[in-house]
């Protein structure tokens, strides 16, 4: 029997080793994963490559891996959000590696590392400080800089649906990256709101095929990660 | 250093760009005073609002309790979806944009120079911390960039220059700038200035623009 049910956060992500690249979906405060963060702050491994939109908020989820030492560099397109204070500062005093990348990249890279495409060439970024030392070519007579396909050993991702092949379904805005981050890791994790029986989600519907995913587990009630930064709240409570 | 005069303000920028936007349209608002656009739409034409966050058909803001924190847009506002809308991932969602699907977007700037070559991302200082989003996958893919800004910083320096002293978003971009002194088309000839604010005439315009500035 095939079940990808794990019983807890910490279950998920015991597996996750130090030096891993970890790929966390979300984007401001929609769609992340803070259980499974938190999950992983308490499992301790560090050293970790975090591919990411943004830096986390506050002191908590993202935010806390990064200020709790874990993470040694950050791929992300925007790390100076308005709720954004750990990842700044530690970037200040060269405690953290960034690699910025346009947003657009960023998902291209991510979905060719998905599809088995090492590479591609996108229009993005051209004549700009961030093709620096990138090929360049032009097709039709137009530049073109080429981007690498991005890997990762492992993502967290947040959905609202899932059943125990590992199908999936999102919410709203909260989907973002995590679709094609589940396909870029040889193992994602992902917590939903619910997990349903199979046929529980009609397959016209599916947004993630169930091959994408490694291990889910059921997180009924998330913590709202609004909430938690209006109220101050830190991560270790 | 100029006199400062007064242009239009906000709202009559917002409506003058709204008013360029065509009945079908696909548009992307970027963060900060470009969406104001989305209120000044005339209401005989159906326009489609696009978040890089992925949702096409975006609304109006919702009231305080009916904020959800799994509906914002790409400014991480709450927003709500219209009826018609669809949500879609971040790979999709900057297909839709570098693909060329998405029409019209209204973006901010730092500077623009006289070839619509655009800087919007980075100040370049150090010890900043630079951050990128979606801007550079916005002017390489979107068909007409529309830019929404002051005409002159906030010391009275000209945003409208030569040549960007700022990184570049990108390069030969821009198609129009709505200041709050002058309606400007970027052609392959120069810049081309269409309308001017009440209070602004053109040896005045020229006198806090570093760009050289074409009547038509």
């Amino acid at each position: 029997m095939i079940n990808k049910i794990a019983k807890t956060a910490s279950e998920a992500v015991a597996d996750i080793f130090d030096g891993a690249t970890i790929m966390i979906s979300g984007f401001g405060e929609a769609g992340s994963p803070i259980e499974l963060i938190h999950a992983l702050i308490d499992q301790g491994a560090r050293n970790l490559t975090v591919v990411s939109n943004n830096t986390g908020n506050g002191h908590i989820g993202l935010a806390a891996l990064i200020e709790n030492k874990q993470v040694r560099k950050m791929i992300c397109s925007f790390p100076r959000t308005a709720n954004s204070v750990v990842f700044p500062e530690l970037y200040r005093k060269g405690e953290i590696e960034l690699e910025l990348v346009p947003q657009g990249t960023l998902a291209e890279r991510i979905r060719a590392g998905g599809a088995g495409i090492p590479a591609f060439f996108t229009p993005t970024s051209v004549n700009t400080p961030l093709a620096e030392g990138k090929e360049i070519r032009l097709f039709n007579g137009k530049p073109y800089v080429m981007e690498y396909g991005l890997k990762a050993d492992f993502a967290l991702v947040k959905c609202k649906i899932a059943d125990r092949y590992g199908n999936l379904l999102f919410n709203k805005t909260a989907r973002n990256f995590g679709p094609i981050m589940c396909m870029a890791a040889k193992s994602a994790i992902v917590q939903a709101a619910e997990i349903v029986e199979l046929g529980g989600i009609d397959p016209e519907i599916v947004i993630t095929p169930g091959i994408f995913v490694k291990k889910v587990v059921e997180i009924t009630n998330p913590v709202s990660e609004n909430q938690l930064i209006s109220e101050n709240r830190r991560y270790p409570w | 250093m100029v006199e400062i005069r007064k242009g239009w303000n906000r709202e009559e920028m917002a409506q003058k760009i709204a008013g360029h936007i065509p009945n079908g349209a696909y548009v992307n608002l970027g963060i900060g005073l470009p969406e104001l656009v989305a209120n000044y739409i005339p209401h005989d034409r159906e326009v489609i609002f696009h978040t890089e966050n992925g949702l096409l058909g975006v609304g109006p803001s919702p009231v305080k309790e009916n904020e959800d924190d799994e509906l914002i847009n790409a400014g991480k506002k709450p927003v709500t979806a219209i009826k018609g809308a669809c949500f879609f991932h971040h790979a999709d969602s900057f297909a839709m944009i570098r693909g060329g699907h998405i029409d019209i977007c209204v973006l901010g700037a730092f500077q623009v120079s006289e070839n619509g070559d655009l800087a919007n991302w980075s100040t370049g200082e150090p010890g900043a911390i630079p951050a990128v989003g979606g801007a550079m996958d916005l002017v390489q893919g979107v068909k007409t960039i529309i830019i929404f800004t002051q005409h002159l910083t906030k010391n009275g320096e000209p945003k409208i220059v030569k040549h960007c002293s700022y990184p570049l978003t990108g390069k030969g971009v821009v198609s129009h700038i709505y200041t709050d002194y002058a309606v400007i088309d970027v052609k392959d000839t120069g810049l081309y200035v269409r309308e001017m604010a009440p209070e602004i005439d053109f040896d005045y315009l020229k006198s806090c623009t570093e760009a050289e500035l074409k009547q038509y």
